[in-house]
């Protein structure tokens, strides 16, 4: 088991630079994620972990060993891929018992090893079967098999469950954290699927253009997202983004409005804001609720989709703007409808107008 | 409706067939000339050569000429030769173009592209082009074997065999091919710890069984039917393969009889095994599905 340490890691390609600076701690044991759209790195980042991309400049530990020019198979690490990259001309067994092959292991203990890695994930029937007689869920756990049967210090999954479909990828991600649990193992974790993240990770790194936007807990990031991309990244539907101008300063409490949101106080902990300032208010579709009296937020329904543990309601607000409010339970509601939504001020997140900010990548 | 388009089925299923029946017979004939020519004396066969008699066993049939022909040249000397010369040929070419091509695709080092570039810039020189300056070569590179150091290698095996060990076709058919092998695999096959070699040996070698079957085939042609290099190099009859061996009955007087027992000889084993290596090639396409 080992911890892994990033320290300023960069890779260039020529003058396209993909990885700018990273700095990661992943503790001992730990579930990381890395996550982002596509092109932000991720992937890059996982492969030059893995010692299949080379490090252009900074350091990388792996347990007490800086590893950067050490190739793969010494850095004590595992990895299952993407789309498997299980060896089609060999039996599960012999896919299984690679690694162990390579380094010249009895058949005795080839043999107990496969066995005990083949019970936990339970695929005993599968052994003698070649890869082409099994479906991609099965082929995914040879895959994981060939991983822990060489009881690595770190294991690196490379968007292991974007080839499934989406039953079986739940199912998977379940066992893949009880795999977790279970060997206690350092493992890092690349997804573009922020459910896998929020579900799987202790902690998450979410990434953009290669360069970190913010590392913590799941919940964390959800709460307290840093900037206006964490913000917008996680959570479905995403985060509501309304310009509003700023009114008054009062300690860490700022006093915003516009034209659809009446005037409220919110946290302004982000930035210096000062009076006069346009700034982003952050607002979560599952926070807003239809309001009881006058409300703060006036808007009509624009469009409703009613998925019966909630629904989720496009308001189109007075000053033009779209908004979206998932309701916490079913309702119907007239489109056209005039709608008054209030919210909880301590639930809103202030962001500094920066510019490009308008631009936040959804998933 | 239906009957007619049956009817219609039937007939362009018959014109293909008919068609196809006539290629294959304009391209067996030749071959059956050849066969059935050999089992006839001169006079006859020259007799037979204007009618469709030529291609039937019929008349004064004899095996004499293969006797004859055996009288008249080493055969078997020859055959062994050629048989050695494309055997170690091909067996080494397999081995150290797939190498090649391997290096070329999944390991990275520096000129790498430059020299594939250069590689294949030599599938456009014709072999006529470059046989004079090889042969000034060869003529004048050391040896070391059983006599010690000695200097050229004319009228030998290895003038015939080093040469045409590497060359930019096959290895440019293998970098093909591994190109399209999933580069995930041998990136699997790394962070488990394989050294090169091994991917080579355990990866990449078994899932390329259609491109071995392929350039095996392809090269064993090329080698088989070597004349011109084979006649500049060697003078000592010991060292010449069957091509070159066929001068033999071209002398003052041709024995067409005897020619065509030697063709017969040297060609029907090679149509024999090409037909069995065609059969395994098909299977080893089914075997691999990359795919999996």
């Amino acid at each position: 088991m080992a911890r892994i340490s990033l320290k300023n890691l960069k890779k260039s390609y020529g003058q396209t630079h993909v990885i700018k600076g990273v700095d990661i701690e992943i503790e001992d044991g730990e579930f990381c994620v890395f996550v982002g759209p596509s092109g932000c790195g991720k992937s890059t980042l996982l492969r030059m972990i893995a010692g299949l991309e080379d490090i252009s400049s900074g350091s990388l530990v792996i347990g007490e060993r800086e590893v950067n020019d050490l190739p793969p198979a010494q850095r004590g690490v595992a990895m299952v891929f993407q789309s498997y990259a299980i060896f089609p001309h060999m039996t599960v067994r012999e896919n299984v018992a690679f690694g162990l092959t390579i380094s010249g292991a009895s058949k005795e203990e080839k043999d107990a090893k496969v066995a005990e890695a083949a019970r936990i994930l339970q695929m005993e029937h599968l052994l003698d079967r070649r890869p082409s007689q099994l479906s991609g869920g099965q082929r995914q756990r040879v895959a994981i098999g060939r991983a822990i049967v060489r009881k690595p210090q770190v294991f690196l999954f490379d968007e292991p469950l974007s080839n499934l479909d989406a039953a079986l990828r739940m199912d998977m991600r379940m066992e893949i954290g009880k795999l977790h649990n279970q060997l206690g193992a350092t493992m890092v974790y690349v997804t573009h699927d922020q459910v896998e993240a929020m579900t799987l990770a202790d902690k998450i790194v979410v990434l953009k253009d290669g360069q970190v936007m913010q590392i913590g807990a799941p919940m964390d990031l959800y709460h307290d997202p840093a900037n206006l991309f964490v913000a917008g990244f996680l959570g479905a539907p995403s985060m509501n983004f309304l310009k509003v101008k700023v009114h008054g300063v009062n300690g860490g409490k700022v006093l915003v409005s516009n034209g659809a949101l009446d005037p409220v106080e919110v946290s302004g902990k982000r930035a210096l804001f000062k009076v006069g300032d346009e700034a982003i208010l952050g607002l979560r579709p599952q926070y807003l609720s239809v309001a009881q009296g006058a409300g703060k937020l006036h808007g009509a329904v624009a469009l409703t989709e009613r998925l019966g543990a909630e629904t989720v309601v496009e308001i189109a607000l007075k000053d033009g703007n779209p908004l979206i409010a998932a309701l916490s339970h079913d309702a119907v509601f007239d489109i056209g409808a005039q709608m008054n939504l209030d919210f909880d001020p301590d639930r809103a997140h202030l962001f500094p107008n920066e510019p490009g900010a308008g631009s936040v990548n959804k998933h | 409706m239906a009957m007619i388009a049956a009817d219609n089925r039937g007939l362009r299923l018959v014109t293909r067939y008919a068609v196809l029946v006539l290629i294959a017979i304009i391209f067996v004939f030749p071959l059956v000339f050849m066969l059935m020519s050999s089992l006839k004396p001169d006079q006859q066969l020259l007799q037979d050569s204007g009618n469709l008699r030529a291609f039937l066993p019929v008349g004064d049939i004899s095996l004499q000429n293969y006797t004859d022909a055996f009288q008249r040249a080493p055969v078997a000397t020859f055959v062994f030769n050629s048989v050695l010369v494309t055997g170690v040929t091909v067996a080494l070419s397999l081995l150290l173009c797939s190498a090649a091509g391997f290096a070329f695709v999944f390991v990275r080092w520096r000129g790498r592209d430059t020299l594939l570039a250069l590689l294949l810039a030599t599938l456009i020189l014709p072999f006529e082009t470059i046989a004079i300056p090889l042969l000034m070569m060869v003529a004048n590179l050391p040896w070391v074997g059983m006599e010690g150091l000695t200097w050229g290698w004319l009228n030998s095996y290895r003038v015939q065999i080093i040469p045409f060990i590497a060359d930019g076709l096959t290895v440019f058919l293998f970098v093909q091919y591994f190109k399209d092998l999933p580069g995930e695999l041998i990136e699997a096959a790394r962070v488990e710890g394989a050294s090169w070699w091994q991917i080579y040996r355990k990866i990449v070698m078994p899932l390329s069984g259609p491109i071995f079957a392929t350039a095996a085939i392809l090269k064993f042609l090329v080698m088989y039917n070597q004349y011109l290099w084979p006649l500049m190099v060697t003078q000592e009859e010991g060292y010449r393969p069957v091509m070159v061996g066929l001068q033999y009955f071209f002398q003052l007087n041709v024995a067409w009889g005897e020619v065509m027992a030697y063709l017969s000889m040297i060609t029907v084993p090679v149509l024999a095994f090409y037909l069995y290596l065609q059969k395994a090639f098909i299977a080893s396409i089914a075997s691999t599905g990359v795919k999996g």
